[in-house]
Parts: C-alpha cells; structure tokens; sequence
C-alpha cells in the first residue's frame, strides 16, 4: 500500500445556509479545498451524505456534486454510513490512492437539512424503523437511555454531561466555522428545555447546513503541493448491531472500542500518544463514553475527566473536539466526517489560530453513526 | 406505511415471536436468518414471555410528526425473563414511577395511526406493575 497525505482542505461556514442548495454547498467547500491544495484535477471523487433522499427530495448525489463542480467525467460514489458518512467517504479516498489507482483525490461530505422536512423522522432512519423508531424512540432518546444507563452504573452526574456542552462551546467561539460561536454555562445547559431525559437541548448538537472537502494524494507525490502534508497512519472501521437494544452493554460502544484496537494497531501507537482528538459528540453523553471507549480514560470516569478541565485545550491531557465539536460547530451529517479531518489538519500544521494545541503532532478523528451501529476512526501525523 | 410493511411483523408485534437458536441457543427477536452470535441458521420459533425488567429507559419530550400526538411518553429497553430484549412505549405509568430496574408487564396496544391509508398500527408496550 502507498502512503497517503491529506494536502488541502475546505468548509463551508456551518449554519443554517436558506439561501444555499445542497450542491451550492458541497462545490464550495470542494473548490476551497481545491484551491487550497493547488491541484489542477481529480482522479476522483467522493461525496459522504447521509440522506439527501429524505432532506432534499435527492439521490444520486455523487454524480449530482461532480456534475456541479465541473468535475464530471470523473468517477463521483456517494457514501452512506448515517452520521459517519464523511468519515467512511474519507477512509474510501484514501484505500483508492493507497492502492495505487489514482494519485488525486477528494473527500467530501455535505448535508442539507433545512430545506423543510421532520429532521427528527428522517434522523431516526439511522435506527431500526420496525423495532425501534416504530415503538416511539428518537436520536436524542437513545443516547438519553445511553446517558441513563451510564449514570445508574458509573454515577456520571447532568453537570458533567453540560461540561461538555460548555468546553465545546469555549472551543467553537474560536472557529470561524462554527454555528454557535457563543460561550454559554453549566446552569444554562442543566436548565435548558427536555427533549428526551435527561438530554435538554443544549446536550443536543444541532440541526446544521454545511460542506466539508480535504484533497489526498500519495505522500510521494504530496511534497509537490505543500511543505505541510499530513500523513494518514490508521484508518479503521467498525460495525454492531443495529438497534441499542440488542446490545450486551449500554455503556460501552463496541464499534468504538473495535475501531479504535484495530486504529491504535496500525499506526502503533496507544491512545496517551494522541495529542488532540475530535470525537463524535452528536450528544453529550457520545463524547463521554467515546473518551472511555478510545482508551482516554478509564471506563467509568469520562464523565470526571471533563468536568475537571483534563479535555480542554488550555489544561487537557488530551484536548477534546477542539473545533467546538458536532455541538457547536454544528452537525450537517454527512460533512461531519470530513470537518474533523478538517479541524486536525489545521491543528497538525499549525493553523488553528486561538484553538491551537501545542506541539500537536498526532491526531484522532472518531465518527459514528447512528446509536453506534457504524464507526470509523483516522489518524493523521504531522510531517 | 403500506400494508405489507405492517401486516409482515405481526407475529411478532401482536405474538411476541421470537426465533431461538438451535446451536448456540441466543433468542433473537426480531428473529433473524443467521445467529449473529454463531452464525448457525437453524432456529426454532419460541413466544417471548410478557414479564421483565427496565435495563435503561428515557421520556420523550420532543418527537417526530408521527409520533408528537404522545408526548410525552416513557420508551424502554426492557429484558424479559428468558433473557430476551426489547424497546417498548410505557403506558399506563406514571412517569416518575419509570425507572431502572422497575418490573413491567407488556401489553397490546395501538402504537400509531398511518395517516394516509387510514391503518391503525398496533404493537407491544410496557406497563409498570
């Protein structure tokens, strides 16, 4: 397999884009990254979008976005992995240069989802729809009776459940990209209105509009674009069953903790070598019991480790979702992905201004998708 | 919905019907064409038992258009007693009295009406005894 870099990337501003089209989106955040990486072509392309059906009244997106682009022959596959999307759209990029097929390609990932519909509905067709959406259950509510469960077992308390709503906000005031670029409070995110107990809104990333591309060619190749290539040393992915129900644990995701064994192998590493990571906080209580199941903290004290600051950026051992996170940041699901390898590159190449992480060497990108039935895990080195 | 995604899954919405492993024993509900803990495929249908237990729960305050008529509602994943798992709707409940390890009972109720073929969509919910 040849060695693969990241050596370009571009977003759109995460928010609520009315007056944008999902493919208005997408060739934004493409052309950026197009022209942030100096490529003068594709060999070819990939779209992670999770239901462009069920939002936007359209499928076929890969030739939708390649058409748009200007791109078109090349070969456009859209990529579905429900919230890990992007980052099963970026792990397909990568095999295909890795393999030797082509030297230029780009990852991205987009999601329109204010275009009208019931988000709540089209979201929950990430569960099972005859066993678990049929009797009632929505997004929030599984990861409310994920937090439930982690709460009756490791005494995980609703304060430190907002520290993680309120570290992600600090984070995403700094982020130009970001939806919320406000600093909220512990009582405001305890206080916030129910939407499925005990998750209020403000343990609920939001409903998000936005694109996300990076551009990856082969390491020997990537000196010619930039003095700064990022190195891909893992990528890894998993898959469980699909309703939380047939799950022999509640507080562990084994997706999670596959990925993440398989991950921490390839690159050889082990999970204190990682110097910042950006992990699927959908909810409040993911990031929780993604810190534990990526081998952050032992299981049980992810909830502790937040609170006392041991995730941020000024203090953390190992700082957390330094973007701001799906929380604030925002979450347009198939763009999420790829936003996070976007937040990485920034911070392995120095450029993540007042979020920057010190001496960043080595970071971790952790997406997932529905209540944990899919997850993918990428690790980028600094060269 | 149309009526052959609903009239499908009545044996086990209406029955509780169950599929149990003949090699290795797990019961799968719904019942599936291959164990996925062993990979056998042979089964025998078995019908679950209406008594178990709460392992984790949440009250739904905010839900999709279909279901927004209810809230808000209690939702479960309760164990039965041969070890089976389910998610239900509790009903019947007060919900301050919904909590872990709480004793139910499933019961046949209405889930849903589907708003444009006019079928009413029934299934199993929880009550807490």
């Amino acid at each position: 397999m040849k060695e693969v870099a990241v050596i370009g990337i571009g977003m759109t501003k995460f928010g609520e884009l009315w007056n944008k089209s999902i493919s208005d989106i997408f060739v934004e955040a493409a052309l950026k990254a197009i022209d942030n990486a100096g490529v003068d072509h594709l060999d070819s392309m990939y779209v992670g979008n999770m239901s462009g059906g069920l939002f936007n009244g359209q499928e076929h997106i890969g030739a939708v976005m390649a058409d748009y682009l200007g791109m078109a022959p090349v070969p456009a596959t859209r990529v579905e992995s429900a919230c890990a999307s992007g980052g099963v759209s970026f792990r397909q990029a990568y095999f295909e240069i890795a393999s030797g097929n082509s030297d230029i390609v780009l990852a991205g990932g987009v999601e329109k989802m204010t275009d009208g519909v019931d988000v709540t509905a089209a979201l929950a067709t990430a569960a099972d729809q005859e066993y678990e959406v049929y009797n009632g259950i929505t997004f929030p509510g599984l990861y409310a009776m994920i937090a439930n469960a982690h709460m009756n077992r490791y005494k995980t308390t609703k304060r430190q459940l907002a520290s993680v709503a309120v570290k992600n906000h600090k984070n995403g005031a700094k982020n130009p990209n970001a939806q919320f670029r406000s600093e909220i409070t512990i009582e405001q995110v305890m206080n916030s209105t129910l939407v499925a107990d005990p998750l209020g809104l403000l343990d609920c990333s939001p409903v998000t509009d936005g694109g996300a591309a990076v551009i990856l060619c082969s390491m020997e190749l990537a000196k010619k674009f930039t003095e700064t290539p990022v190195k891909i040393i893992a990528s890894a992915q998993a898959s469980d069953t699909i309703s939380l129900y047939e799950r022999e644990s509640f507080t562990s995701l084994k997706a999670v903790t596959e990925a993440a064994t398989k991950a921490y192998k390839q690159a050889n590493l082990k999970p204190e070598d990682i110097d910042v990571a950006e992990v699927h906080d959908c909810f409040t209580i993911a990031e929780i019991v993604v810190s534990e199941d990526l081998g952050f903290f032992e299981k049980g004290l992810g909830g502790t480790a937040v609170e006392s600051g041991k995730t941020s950026i000024e203090e953390g051992i190992i700082p957390i979702n330094t973007s701001g996170g799906l929380k604030s940041k925002g979450h347009p699901v198939g763009a999420t992905g790829i936003a996070q390898i976007i937040e990485l590159y920034e911070q392995l190449t120095g450029q993540a201004g007042k979020r920057q992480v010190k001496n960043a060497r080595i970071g971790l990108a952790q997406n997932m998708g529905g209540s944990g039935a899919s997850c993918v895990i990428n690790i980028l080195e600094a060269i | 919905m149309i009526s052959p995604k609903y009239v499908r899954e009545i044996p086990q919405r209406y029955r509780l019907e169950a599929s149990k492993c003949k090699s290795c024993g797990k019961i799968n509900f719904p019942p599936r064409l291959v164990c996925p803990n062993c990979r056998s495929r042979e089964f025998e249908t078995i019908k679950l038992s209406d008594e178990g237990k709460i392992l984790t729960y949440t009250i739904i305050r905010v839900a999709s258009d279909t279901y927004s008529f209810g809230t808000p509602y209690g939702v479960a994943i309760i164990e039965l007693n041969e070890g089976a798992k389910l998610m239900a709707q509790i009903t019947d409940t007060k919900l301050e009295d919904i909590s872990i390890g709480k004793k139910v009972k499933i019961v046949f109720r209405k889930i849903k009406d589907d708003g444009k073929t006019g079928i009413h969509c029934y299934g199993y919910k929880a009550v807490v005894v």
